[in-house]
């Protein structure tokens, strides 16, 4: 790990100020950071320590049904949450299927959206990486590519953003509040992360300097309560990053499907909404063939970006099982094994 | 650049003095505090080895920057027992044999307290493997972990019962 100057920030505007210079990082719960530092893989010269910062810490429930969550809060915290587990299972899901319980007792929700890619070459100080040295080229093409994109990728980079949390974030319209040296913005989170093109070293919009300060969800995101889930494909039930995931949510009235939501995760270097699958349900029967229907539509533009063709199919099928789980009522009940497919029968009577 | 942090470590306060900003918590236990029950494996965040209980919620030692725990509580392998009586959950580790070499161990016991604090397993073997994932164990021992994990905990559960009753 390189040297580096520690400075612990008193408040968001001296958080920001800090955060402008030159090499500097936010330090939140620091599972990522550290992580890469001791790699050597990112190399800042100062870290910006913004644990204390005041009211960060929060979770409001908004009069009008949606919710407002703090940039500091624990990612244990939110999902044990029993009200925002209630109205947002979908979120709370997904949070309990990443990482380890005491990583997640540490890590941030902010800290967790901004997550770096897992892709094992950037991972390895000595691979070419475009994403850690611009213009060196990236040897994950060729290479091992279970973990790899096979939506929105480019010839300049093939990989995948981790993050299980933000896969329903996207499906449900969050919005991240963002406070910087230009004052404060409001950014759809689908809009808050970039697609590699020719500049994979440019990941978010976040200019230097600018912090997350929340994360809101909309109160339309808790009309799906009864009917949201996140499903999670990956190499072991527990403690591993996805293959492929997906977060599915329906609005059903009567037998007709009102509204639709999916998002897909480890597909992409951002969590990939499906609108046109979500378009082809409404006003339809949650059946399997409507689910296949949209399955072929959320995967239409997917193309293997390496030994990875089987992540097309393989998302078809979870897109279809992530909705037939989704159209059970799931009111108040997580799974105890969270994100995992278990027996559908047994769902359905437990 | 020297800075100095207050921590109390199992009850005993502690001004520490740190040089460099680098140094982790687990490597502030071991190598400065002599505290070496907290074993150090991968140091990357992935085998649980390095668990401690800080401000009352289980975390890795190793991805933490001891600079950053000003005022801090911290709760360690050492802390446990109360003089010659174990702890709940270190007696039944013993009873069920939930060790081979032992290397795992300390991170699993403290593990096993943070996660019979956050009450959120219930007596449910499958929320109990889930609940302890984020410690591997090289020998394999998690059959008996697990069982060792749920007697602590229903043994924890009737002593608070029964000493609430009195
Ligand atoms: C072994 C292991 C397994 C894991 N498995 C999973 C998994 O299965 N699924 C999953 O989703 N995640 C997984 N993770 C990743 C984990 O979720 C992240 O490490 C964690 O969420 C990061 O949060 P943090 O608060 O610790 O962030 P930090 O490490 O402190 O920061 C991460 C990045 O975010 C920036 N940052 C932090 N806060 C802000 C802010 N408010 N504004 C702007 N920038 C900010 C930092 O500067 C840094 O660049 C795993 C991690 C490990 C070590
Ligand atoms: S896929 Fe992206 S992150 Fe991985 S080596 Fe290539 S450029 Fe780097
Ligand atoms: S030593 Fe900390 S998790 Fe392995
Ligand atoms: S007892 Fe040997 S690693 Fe667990």
């Amino acid at each position: 790990m390189n040297q580096f100057e520690y400075e612990l920030a008193p408040n968001v505007e001296n958080a920001v100020a800090s955060g402008r210079s030159n090499g500097a990082v936010f330090l939140a719960g620091g599972t990522n950071l550290i992580d890469l530092m001791k790699g050597n893989l990112v190399r800042p010269t100062r870290l910006v320590d913004i644990n204390r910062l005041p009211g960060l810490d929060r979770i409001e429930f908004l009069p009008d049904g949606g919710v407002r969550i703090g940039a500091l809060v624990r990612n244990s915290d939110l999902a044990h949450d029993p009200k925002f587990a209630r109205d947002f299972p979908a979120v709370a899901e997904a949070l309990l299927s990443g990482a380890s319980p005491q990583l997640r007792n540490a890590a941030t929700v902010a800290g967790n959206v901004m997550q770096r890619t897992r892709c094992p070459y950037f991972y390895d100080a000595a691979s070419a990486c475009n994403k850690r040295e611009p213009g060196a080229g990236c040897e994950a093409r060729g290479g091992h590519s279970r973990l790899q994109a096979i939506l929105g990728w480019s010839a300049h980079c093939i990989a995948t953003h981790p993050s299980d949390f933000s896969v329903p974030l996207v499906a449900f319209d969050a919005v991240v509040e963002i406070d910087g040296p230009q004052g404060r913005r409001d950014v759809a989170l689908e809009d808050f992360y970039l697609l590699p093109g020719n500049t994979p070293e440019r990941e978010t919009i976040l200019a230097p300097g600018e912090l997350i300060v929340a994360i809101r969800l909309p109160a339309q995101a808790a009309l799906f309560a009864g009917h949201a889930r996140y499903l999670k494909i990956r190499d072991r039930t527990s403690y591993a990053f996805a293959v492929v995931s997906a977060a599915a949510g329906l609005r059903i009235e009567g037998d007709r499907i009102v509204e639709a939501r999916l998002a897909l995760g480890g597909v992409a270097l951002k969590p990939w909404r499906a609108r046109a699958a979500e378009a082809c349900l409404m006003g339809r029967r949650a059946g399997r063939e409507e689910f296949a229907e949209a399955s072929m539509l959320a995967l239409q533009e997917a193309r293997p970006s390496g030994e990875n063709e089987f992540k097309i199919e393989l998302a078809r099928r979870l897109v279809v099982r992530a909705f037939e789980r989704t159209a059970i009522d799931n009111t108040a009940r997580l799974s105890p094994l969270p994100a995992s497919i278990v027996n559908l029968t047994e769902e359905i009577q437990r | 650049m020297n800075k100095s942090v207050n921590l109390s470590i199992n009850g005993t306060r502690h001004a520490v003095t740190l040089d460099d900003p680098r140094v982790t918590l687990l490597d502030l236990l071991r190598e400065r505090l002599d505290l070496t029950g907290t074993k150090k494996g991968c140091d990357r965040g992935q085998c649980g080895a390095c668990t401690i209980i800080l401000n009352g919620r289980r975390v890795n030692s190793c991805l933490t920057l001891a600079v950053s725990c000003g005022g801090a509580e911290i709760l360690t392998i050492e802390g446990l027992a109360q003089g010659d009586v174990l702890h709940p959950v270190q007696a039944a580790f013993i009873e069920h044999d939930a060790f081979q070499c032992g290397f795992c161990t300390p991170g699993q016991i403290m593990s096993a307290v943070g996660l019979i604090m956050e009450g959120q397993a219930g007596d449910d073997e499958e929320r109990i493997r889930e609940g302890m994932s984020g410690n591997l164990c090289r020998c394999g021992a998690y059959a008996g972990i697990t069982q060792a994990v749920r007697q602590a905990q229903a043994r924890m559960n009737e002593r608070e019962r029964t000493g609430e009753a009195a």
